[in-house]
């Protein structure tokens, strides 16, 4: 194995790890700490929570983001929840259980170490967070309220209505404005980072286009930390924002640091569908929802066929004749089986012809039980005897409307359809990617002074996330783990003083990215920028999707090189001064077309199925996942070596399991 | 599928410094399934295969909940339709054929960058005067549940930190007021008994630094209420100036 890839886990019993490495790490002390500057990409989760840390401890930190203002990045549109071993419910929660749900979730391909220091830390986050005054929910008794997410059969999942994201990152935010306000951080908004500076081999800085000027501008520091998320807009239509990107932590990769697994992507199973061609995103309906809504298509074809065309409404079909083939298929997780086992499901049940959605693919996702259920109850608890079935509904979509109120009105508004009338419809999307930079037990990528936290990193979700572990990885990486960590590799920088910015370092790297920048606009091309991101969104689609093999791994290989190549000539970018959203979508579209290609030859050498990757070839009889742990049981960390992308060199890091005994993994 | 077309009347402005004017534009072909944004898309990409200037204006979740897009549509704040944002707006609630003006926001704290982006990051700076609980984030607080917060504190405290700091209370105000911001803030942790500690002082820091920025005050006309797409209601402006006032009238006491 390359000794870039020392995952530096440190020894002990899994439970004792993270307690040794804390005690053993280098630290920085106050006064020196003044001395060091930290620059942090992103101000999403991971980016404003690490950045408010590091400020408290007393580095000086710059925080870079694309937005108007940080409270805009995308973790917060997180609908469901966060997760935490509290075990407040005694239902046999712990941390232990947390670890092994997550490690089994993402099919025993993450790092056990990096996933167990997860699950301890998550506890604190809650404390954290609700020192910070996040309004969770609470029951009557005045103690926070929990719920269940997939792939899990313990309620561990805090949350605030359909809006945790929401909640959390304004908390990290305010947390941060707190530090801008005390001097200790430097914000610089609508500025996005387009390459990373190494001098003598160190992360040193960055150059950052700022979007309202249009110029180039330098900033060094002693670390760098990209917090920039996931790469799921590659697909084009996705749940990301329109504008999350891969090009800080795809132009870090082409600097030295190793993408780790990036075929691993998640499709969530329960989206708005597409309706039409002029869709630019995809809007997803929280995996909480699961817990109380139950996936349905009608048993026989000509129900279903009937239903798209209008003539039969989902009311028609009677309970004998509907399918709730999640709760058939997997009798013990039923419709909260993990998302990529959900997406697949449900794909197929489409693909054999049951979609009931005239535009295209879809299934139901029906709350009419969960009315009763509730009704029922709170009629109970109301002291209302023997109420009307049109009380009990009332009721029930009262309780329904206080757990998941915005999640409903998102789809009415969307849709123009009531979900708790008629059954939702929904389609799996493209939602977050496990796949990222290959980071150490500290946070670090093969870059020595470059970090990587929250989804822009690879480590904790293996091949599939679980629900509600991406708001709980992207604060703990940044309230509890990154804080502690990067002391250590700092701590050798106590005397190295400012880092100067006229380095010809820096004077290369921004030189490459003025060159890069004129290649767009110089070549007098007329098609939109968005034509070429929805070709390759429909390639990867097609492709690399839910569902991959060999043949069409290369099929889409020459065609991504096909829409780079005539993406390059023929891209309309306008040159303007300042303000160009063209422009800005051009650089980000120009490095996922690379990123493209790594992530199919990722995909197409990893002969196996396993979470969200799913190889054709490689599946039981019945249709479930075929993991080889004697061939892949590794990261597969790739190394830029040049722009011929399919010469990126392979490097593995081999995947011990030392503490949960690998199975194959049954949600049935 | 029906077929939409529309007249467009866009404000279009090329810097800060420089006048707008309204200019007309034609679109055809867009569905009653599109969102505003994937019309203004369209008009866009049409824009640009003719090689002209497309529109700018700022959009990022496009599904109600990060505040970027923001709108005057139609002379209201997000355009018609309740309790959304510019990006949830569909064209199913136009007429077929209709004229549609389309302005950013109009306050002098949020300057026109370009055509319809504006900025408004007085609404941060207002934030870093004190929205917030002064915990530091890397400390070891008290487990979770030993704080009890009832029900309808913890709701209501909720419903005020669902802002998404867009900006239409100020655009829909005729005294660009961002009370309705403040007080959403300023509430959300006035109801929790971990905001209590600070909550003079940030009432009072938070409502100058919305005066330095040069909002107006409020006339309580309740503009703001109805414009809001996360309809969060007056009631909290009338808890914030309960806050203002214990804060002037027993500045010392804890609470």
């Amino acid at each position: 194995m390359d000794s870039r890839l020392d995952a530096k886990i440190p020894k002990g019993d899994i439970s004792e790890k993270w307690e040794n490495h804390k005690n053993s790490i280098r630290l920085v002390s106050p006064a020196n700490k003044k001395k060091i500057e930290i620059i942090v990409v992103g101000s999403g989760l991971a980016g404003a929570s690490a950045a408010s840390s590091l400020a408290a401890l007393g580095y000086r930190v710059k925080v870079f983001c694309f937005h108007d203002t940080p409270r805009r990045a995308h973790s917060v549109a997180a609908q469901g929840g966060i997760n935490a071993a509290k075990n407040y419910r005694n239902d046999g929660d712990s941390v232990y259980r947390l670890f092994y749900d997550m490690i089994k979730g993402g099919d025993y391909r993450s790092r056990e170490a990096n996933v167990y220091r997860l699950a301890e830390v998550s506890s604190h986050i809650i404390d954290q967070c609700v020192a910070q005054g996040i309004p969770f929910a609470r029951e009557y008794g005045g103690l926070l309220d929990t719920r269940s997410f997939g792939g899990v059969q313990v309620s561990r999942t805090f949350y605030a209505k359909g809006q945790t994201g929401q909640q959390l990152l304004l908390g990290a935010y305010s947390a941060l404005m707190r530090q801008v306000r005390l001097g200790k951080v430097k914000l610089y908004t609508r500025r996005e980072m387009l390459d990373l500076v190494l001098i003598d081999g160190k992360a040193r800085g960055i150059i950052v286009r700022n979007m309202l000027t249009g110029e180039l501008e330098r900033h060094s520091a002693h670390a760098v930390v990209l917090a920039t998320g996931g790469y799921g807009n590659i697909y084009f239509l996705s749940t990301n924002a329109v504008n999350s990107n891969a090009s800080a932590a795809w132009n870090a990769h082409k600097r030295g640091a190793f993408f780790a697994n990036p075929c691993f992507t998640q499709i969530h199973p329960t989206c708005i569908p597409a309706s039409g061609k002029y869709q630019s995103k995809l809007t997803l309906m929280s995996e909480s929802l699961r817990n109380d809504g139950r996936v349905w298509v009608p048993r026989r074809l000509e129900d279903a066929e009937a239903i798209r065309e209008g003539i039969k409404s989902p009311a028609d079909i009677p309970e004998e004749d509907r399918d709730y083939f999640l709760e058939r298929l997997y009798p013990a997780f039923g419709n909260l089986v993990p998302r990529d086992i959900a997406s697949r499901a449900i794909k197929r049940m489409c693909d054999a012809g049951y979609s009931i959605h005239p535009g295209g693919d879809a299934v139901f996702l029906d709350f009419h039980s969960a009315l009763e259920h509730y009704g029922t109850l709170e009629a109970n608890r109301l002291g209302i005897h023997s109420p009307s079935e049109e009380t009990i509904i009332r009721l029930g979509r009262r309780v329904l409307e206080a757990k998941y109120g915005n999640v409903f009105h998102m789809y009415e508004k969307i849709t123009g359809e009531d979900p708790l009338e008629t059954p939702m419809k929904v389609y799996p999307a493209s939602h977050y990617t496990m796949g990222g930079l290959w980071v150490d037990y500290n946070l670090m990528t093969t870059v020595p002074g470059l970090y990587a936290i929250g989804e822009c990193n690879f480590s904790d979700h293996g091949a599939n996330r679980l629900g509600a572990s991406a708001l709980m990885q992207g604060l703990a990486d940044g309230y509890f783990i990154l804080p502690y960590t990067i002391g250590d590799y700092l701590a050798d920088d106590i005397r190295t003083g400012d880092i100067p910015t006229d380095h010809p370092a820096f004077d290369r790297a921004e030189r490459e990215v003025r060159d890069k920048i004129e290649r767009l606009t110089k070549n007098g091309g007329r098609t939109p920028v968005d034509y070429f991101h929805r070709e390759l969104g429909r390639v990867m689609w097609d492709k690399c999707g839910m569902v991959r093999n060999a043949k069409g791994l290369e099929e889409a290989i020459s065609d991504i090189r096909a829409i780079r190549e005539e993406f390059y000539r023929e891209a309309a970018v306008p040159k303007v001064e300042g303000l160009n959203h063209e422009l800005e979508k051009a650089l980000r579209l120009a490095d996922f077309l690379e990123l493209a290609e790594l992530m199919c030859m990722d995909a197409l050498h990893r002969n196996e199925s396993c979470g969200a990757h799913f190889r054709e070839e490689y599946q039981t009889p019945d249709g479930e996942p075929l993991r080889d742990d004697e061939n892949y049981s590794y990261v597969a960390a790739w190394e830029y070596t040049g722009e011929d992308i399919s010469k990126e060199r392979l490097h593995k890091e081999p995947l011990v399991f030392e503490f949960v005994e690998v199975k194959h993994r049954s949600y049935k | 599928m029906e077929s939409m077309r529309f007249k467009l009347k866009i404000w279009r402005q090329k810097d800060r410094n420089s006048p707008g004017k309204m200019v007309d534009y034609e679109v055809s072909g867009i569905s009653p399934d599109n969102s505003f944004l994937e019309m203004l898309d369209i008009l866009n990409f049409n824009l640009i295969k003719r090689g002209e200037e497309p529109v700018a204006f700022d959009s990022d979740c496009r599904e109600g909940i990060c505040g970027t897009c923001g709108l005057y549509i139609n002379g209201r704040a997000h355009g018609p339709g309740k309790g959304m944002t510019t990006c949830q707006l569909h064209m199913r609630m136009f007429k077929n054929g209709q004229t549609i003006y389309v302005e950013p926001w109009r306050a002098k704290p949020f300057p026109v960058i370009k055509d319809l982006v504006v900025d408004r990051s007085a609404f941060d700076r207002i934030m870093a005067a004190g929205g917030y609980i002064s915990v530091d984030t890397i400390g070891n607080p008290p487990d979770a549940d030993t704080i009890l917060i009832p029900k309808q504190d913890a709701d209501r405290a909720f419903d005020a930190a669902t802002c998404i700091g867009c900006g239409a209370c100020v655009a829909t105000c005729k005294n660009a007021s961002a009370t309705l911001f403040v007080a959403a803030k300023v509430s959300h942790l006035a109801l929790l008994p971990q905001g209590r500690l600070e909550a003079k002082r940030r009432v009072k820091n938070m409502l100058l630094q919305m005066e330095r920025e040069g909002f107006g005050s409020c006339s309580n006309i309740g503009a703001c209420q109805v414009e809001c797409p996360k309809e969060i209601s007056l009631e909290n402006i009338a808890r914030m100036n309960r806050e203002l006032l214990k804060a002037i009238l027993s500045p010392h006491s804890d609470d």
